[in-house]
């Protein structure tokens, strides 16, 4: 597989292990975040902790579109799709995410429901021209990664003049998030670093995390998925801290510029606007950290369209993905983990998603309590 | 117009009749066809008993009757919901004849008859229905494996997904052979045998709105030959055997560690993955361990017979990829755990849900 297997070579990993070992210092600890649930799940799946000294710690941080959604926005999606007219499109992630009252999207669509998954979001345009009768709801929901395919969707829905397309938005930003941590750092949550989004900034590029380098001394390396990208990313950060600097760097290269895609950008621009504040399980309400459709596109907005309001909803009350989210705990930390809580019966977002924090723990880790509990 | 008589319930010709011939070119299957009259007997006529034809169904009873063999058998059944239908390297009819077929070699038999119910939704192409009896026809003579008797209802147009298919299969189990999945012992060896994920992938090219250019075939195979000639070289070492079809490898292992009450030791460089389906799998987010099977199987043996086991198994066409991928071992958690080629270790847990692709 050209281009994959050269970043699995285990020769290559075990040399940079031995460079890891012999770069961290013995007399202090590094703590890392990953971001991205991408990250979290390419560390478990490889074991890459498993190669790590033991002072480098990995956090496994928000990065997971589908953990962070919080519970009032599955409810509204489930509402929007229990309207006979609706027919409600969505990636398959979503759909055992749990909702208020032991309900789900799976559940809903098992009652009558009409959801149909979808892979991309011209799917979803293909069925809205299909069934002009049909009121169809694409469930959009994603960091910067998924947001131009969505703005391509209503881009094509305008000028296809599809009047029975719209889009239920839930969009957010990486970059107001990683603020939101590093606002509240202290409580419970140490970082030293972050292996940074990479298909993100393969998006909006490396220019928007230097706000955590600069105002709060924290390096970053935008890094690859593959296993070695993440393990060359954890040895620049602790290259970084021994030398004193405090950088962005951009390991993924061969992805990422320092300005991103620009033409990307400047689509979800046109089509999307900052909402003043949006609700994050786990973070709580971020400042300027979600998108919503310009009111030049409103008639493409499910929102507006259909009256959507987000009831508010609480999460179990001893789920503890909010604080596993902030990195603040980890899967073992949460007494739901592993007993009433697991991929097959999710209480929280973060065994939900494959890549949520506590599915990877579970589903890859789960005989390493030791490390874990440490 | 086809003037051949019909034969009334007591069997004896009554009169000669217009009988207008099946379309199958052109004709949809309808209500009719499952109602019990003479639609259903042409549609059973023309193109279940042309395809499968044999000295049983030529009989046109309700049942068939056999001669058994002496000894203990095996018996299995199995339901195809295939989604597409036809898909590279093979079909939903093929594949039910191969499922039934393998089911029973997995305990180490030779299968010997097999049943078929079609349960076919209103409006199916009738050239469709064709293609899929005529491809079953095909798998049960290649395999030696007659379909015997079956069964064919025909429900409301959006009350079934084109056709589903069970199949029950019969077969001898030789005397002194005691496969099962609960007879693995810490120490024994545990062999595949060949690529994993080829049918999984070869299904999900051709899946609606999932469609991807791919050079893969399904393996979709008849295995109990292969399965022969492995009992000739391991006998009484082989511990058990098992086809790792819904749920792949992964499945299929947690299932036996549950049943032996073993954990299980694979080291990932060990396991043969095509490019091909390694890079499908890539793109889509899977894991090719949860990918499904049709053509492959694992198999636990005592340790001192791995070798010849391993021997015999690359000698045979369908196990010429065959690889020794790990052990079993002690494990009161029954954990299956692989090391990944980076030298690091994580379990290779069952799969929760279905199996779908991730958003980013």
């Amino acid at each position: 597989m050209k281009y994959v297997d050269e970043f699995r070579d285990g020769d290559l990993a075990r040399g940079l292990a031995r460079s890891l070992a012999t770069s961290a210092r013995d007399d202090r600890e590094y703590r890392f975040m990953e971001f991205c649930g991408g990250h979290t799940h390419a560390i478990s799946r490889y074991g890459l902790e498993d190669l790590l000294p033991p002072n480098i710690r990995m956090i496994h941080g928000p990065g997971c579109p589908v953990c962070v959604l919080p519970v009032g926005r599955i409810d509204a999606a489930i509402a929007l799709a229990r309207d006979p007219k609706v027919t409600l499109c969505t990636y398959a992630d979503l759909m055992r995410v749990p909702a208020s009252g032991g309900m789900s999207l799976i559940k809903a669509k098992a009652a009558g429901a009409d959801i149909r998954m979808v892979y991309s979001t011209l799917d979803a345009i293909r069925i809205a021209e299909a069934e002009p009768s049909r009121e169809v709801v694409f469930f959009a929901i994603g960091f910067e990664t998924t947001t131009p395919p969505t703005a391509l969707a209503i881009r094509l829905a305008a000028q296809k003049k599809l009047s029975n397309f719209s889009v239920f938005c839930n969009h957010v930003l990486t970059p107001a998030a990683m603020r939101a941590i590093l606002a509240g750092e202290g409580e419970g949550v140490e970082i030293d670093g972050f292996v940074g989004p990479s298909h993100v900034s393969a998006v909006i590029g490396v220019r928007p995390y230097q706000f955590a380098a600069q105002q709060f001394n924290k390096p970053i390396v935008i890094a690859g998925f593959e296993p070695l990208d993440v393990m060359q990313s954890i040895l620049m950060l602790v290259r970084q801290l021994n030398e004193g600097r405090c950088e962005v760097e951009n390991q993924y290269g061969r992805a990422v510029t320092h300005e991103g895609n620009l033409k990307a950008q400047a689509e979800v621009a046109d089509i999307f606007e900052l909402r003043d504040s949006f609700e994050w399980r786990g973070l709580g309400e971020v400042p300027a950290s979600a998108l919503r459709l310009r009111a030049a596109y409103a008639d493409y907005d499910a929102e507006r369209r259909f009256g959507v309001t987000t009831p508010s909803a609480k999460d179990n009350p001893a789920c503890e993905c909010g604080a596993i989210l902030r990195g603040a705990k980890r899967p073992h930390d949460c007494k739901l983990f592993g007993t009433v809580c697991t991929p097959e019966t999710p209480m929280g977002s973060c065994m939900v998603s494959s890549e949520g924090a506590c599915a990877a723990q579970w589903t890859y880790r789960r005989f390493d309590t030791q490390r874990v509990a440490s | 117009m086809d003037l051949s008589p019909l034969r009334h319930a007591e069997g004896c010709v009554v009169t000669k009749t217009y009988r207008r011939k099946l379309d199958i070119g052109n004709g949809r299957v309808d209500l009719s066809h499952g109602a019990g009259g003479r639609a259903m007997a042409q549609l059973i006529a023309d193109i279940f008993h042309t395809a499968l034809d044999n000295d049983w169904l030529r009989q046109g009873n309700d049942q068939s009757v056999f001669e058994a063999p002496k000894g203990r058998m095996a018996m299995t059944t199995d339901a195809f919901v295939v989604s597409p239908l036809f898909f590279p390297g093979g079909d939903i009819g093929s594949l039910a004849v191969h499922g039934a077929v393998n089911d029973i070699a997995m305990s180490g038999a030779k299968p010997l008859y097999l049943s078929a119910s079609f349960i076919i939704e209103e409006g199916f192409p009738l050239s469709d229905l064709a293609r899929i009896a005529e491809s079953m026809g095909a798998a049960s003579r290649a395999a030696g494996v007659p379909v015997i008797t079956g069964d064919t209802k025909v429900v409301e147009r959006g009350k079934a997904d084109g056709v589903f298919i069970t199949t029950t299969g019969v077969g001898a189990v030789p005397e002194g052979l005691d496969l099962s999945g609960d007879k693995a012992r810490p120490g024994d060896v545990l062999l595949v045998s060949g690529s994993i994920g080829d049918h999984g992938v070869a299904v999900m090219s051709k899946r609606e709105n999932l469609e991807f250019d791919c050079e893969i075939l399904s393996d979709s195979a008849a295995l109990h030959g292969l399965v022969a000639d492995m009992v000739a070289a391991a006998g009484a070492a082989l511990r058990l055997m098992r086809d790792p079809t819904r749920g792949g490898l992964a499945a299929t292992l947690n299932e036996i560690a549950q049943q032996s009450r073993v954990g299980f030791r694979i080291e990932e460089a060990a396991i043969p993955v095509k490019p091909e389906v390694a890079a499908a799998c890539e793109l889509l987010g899977l894991d090719p361990l949860n990918v499904a099977n049709e053509g492959k199987l694992i198999a636990v043996v005592a340790p001192e017979a791995a070798p010849a086991l391993l021997e015999a198994m690359r000698a045979h066409p369908l196990g010429r990829d065959a690889a020794i991928i790990g052990a079993a071992v002690e494990d009161e958690r029954r954990f299956v755990q692989m090391t990944s080629s980076f030298g690091g270790a994580r379990i290779v847990d069952w799969l929760a849900g279905e199996q779908l692709p991730r958003i980013c």
